[in-house]
């Protein structure tokens, strides 16, 4: 059983699985909408200069999202 | 912005066969080419733009196809019914208020998967619905290829493969509008089924939406806002003044 984080705590170039979204209301339904429902491959590509946002590669395209919601999703650290 | 009200003087009135046309709205996600498929049913020269929040009006052109009058109304890319932008409310307000006989969702071929997010969202309110599934040749390129039977198959609407910028499929996009505005084809779009606890919520605000609240807008669609408590419609400043006295 793998350890389950946070996506804010990913490491650059490091890649999870989607687990769950600890987050209520619109920007839960924001971010499903985006495509990042359970299961979901991401991989962190960058972090801006002053750490926020974090650039993310998930579904096929980037995606930057800010440091506090990605501190809600949970995923599972994937090795390469 | 262009309401009901509007189109009404303009005769575009409720029946296609006997007033200025019958109106088809186009849907979809920001850059899958609404604009391009907009102008090459039209005729018309809408600017096309790959950058966000180029359509955030709606713009309209007219075509005739078969001796029948058609008006296109091009509404905003956006990626959600649900949410909260500029773009997003105009899309929902016009298709929530159910005054047109067709929508066209247009898809991007390339990144399917996205996309099917709003098309779901759209026949959830409407079954008038023909999905577009644009781009086809970039995606070709790309190696992707789409089941477009099974795709119609698993959604329940009319599915038409076409590659706007090159005309590719747009004669089998219009005449899957006229089978879909004048010859009352029948498509029975898939249902999202939620929760128990939900459904039943559903179930009885349903039932009990006065009158002319069921008449103007999808009864289920309308509960389920409700539900949600979704404030971006609930408070929206456009409802006419009848409305403002059904709600909680």
């Amino acid at each position: 059983m793998v350890k389950e984080m946070l996506l804010s705590e990913l490491s650059v170039g490091q890649c999870g699985r989607v687990v769950c979204l600890r987050t209520n209301g619109m920007i839960r339904r924001r971010l499903l909408e985006l495509g990042l429902v359970p299961e979901t491959k991401i991989k962190t590509i960058r972090h801006s200069p002053l750490g926020d946002p974090v650039l993310f590669q998930f579904r096929g395209t980037l995606i930057a999202l800010r440091r506090e919601e990605a501190r809600q999703i949970l995923v599972s650290p994937q090795s390469l | 912005m262009i309401d009901r009200g509007e189109l009404n003087n303009m005769g575009y009135g409720e029946d296609p066969e006997c007033t200025g046309g019958a109106i088809i709205a186009l849907a979809g996600n920001p850059n899958t080419g609404k604009s391009t498929i907009f102008n090459a049913l039209t005729g018309l020269n809408q600017h096309t733009g790959n950058w966000p929040g180029k359509t955030v009006l709606k713009a309209q052109g007219t075509y005739v196809f078969h001796g029948k009058k058609y008006v296109v109304v091009d509404l905003p890319g956006t990626y959600s019914l649900l949410a909260t932008s500029a773009e997003e409310q105009v899309a929902r307000d016009f298709l929530c208020r159910e005054q047109f006989q067709a929508t066209v969702v247009v898809t991007d071929a390339t990144c399917l998967e996205r996309n099917l997010n709003l098309v779901l969202q759209v026949i959830e309110i409407t079954s008038r619905v023909i999905v577009c599934v644009n781009l086809i040749d970039e995606a070709r390129r790309k190696k992707i290829f789409i089941d477009l039977e099974g795709l119609s198959a698993e959604l329940g609407v009319p599915v038409v493969a076409t590659a706007a910028r090159r005309g590719a499929g747009l004669e089998e996009l219009k005449v899957k509008i006229e089978d879909i505005t004048f010859k009352q084809i029948i498509t029975n779009p898939r249902r999202l089924v939620y929760d128990p606890d939900i459904e039943e919520a559903v179930a009885l605000i349903e039932q009990n939406l006065p009158g002319p609240v069921k008449k103007r807008f999808n009864p289920r669609w309308f509960a389920l806002r409700l539900v949600e408590n979704n404030q971006s419609f609930l408070k929206d400043a456009a409802w006419p003044a009848w409305a403002r006295f059904c709600l909680p």
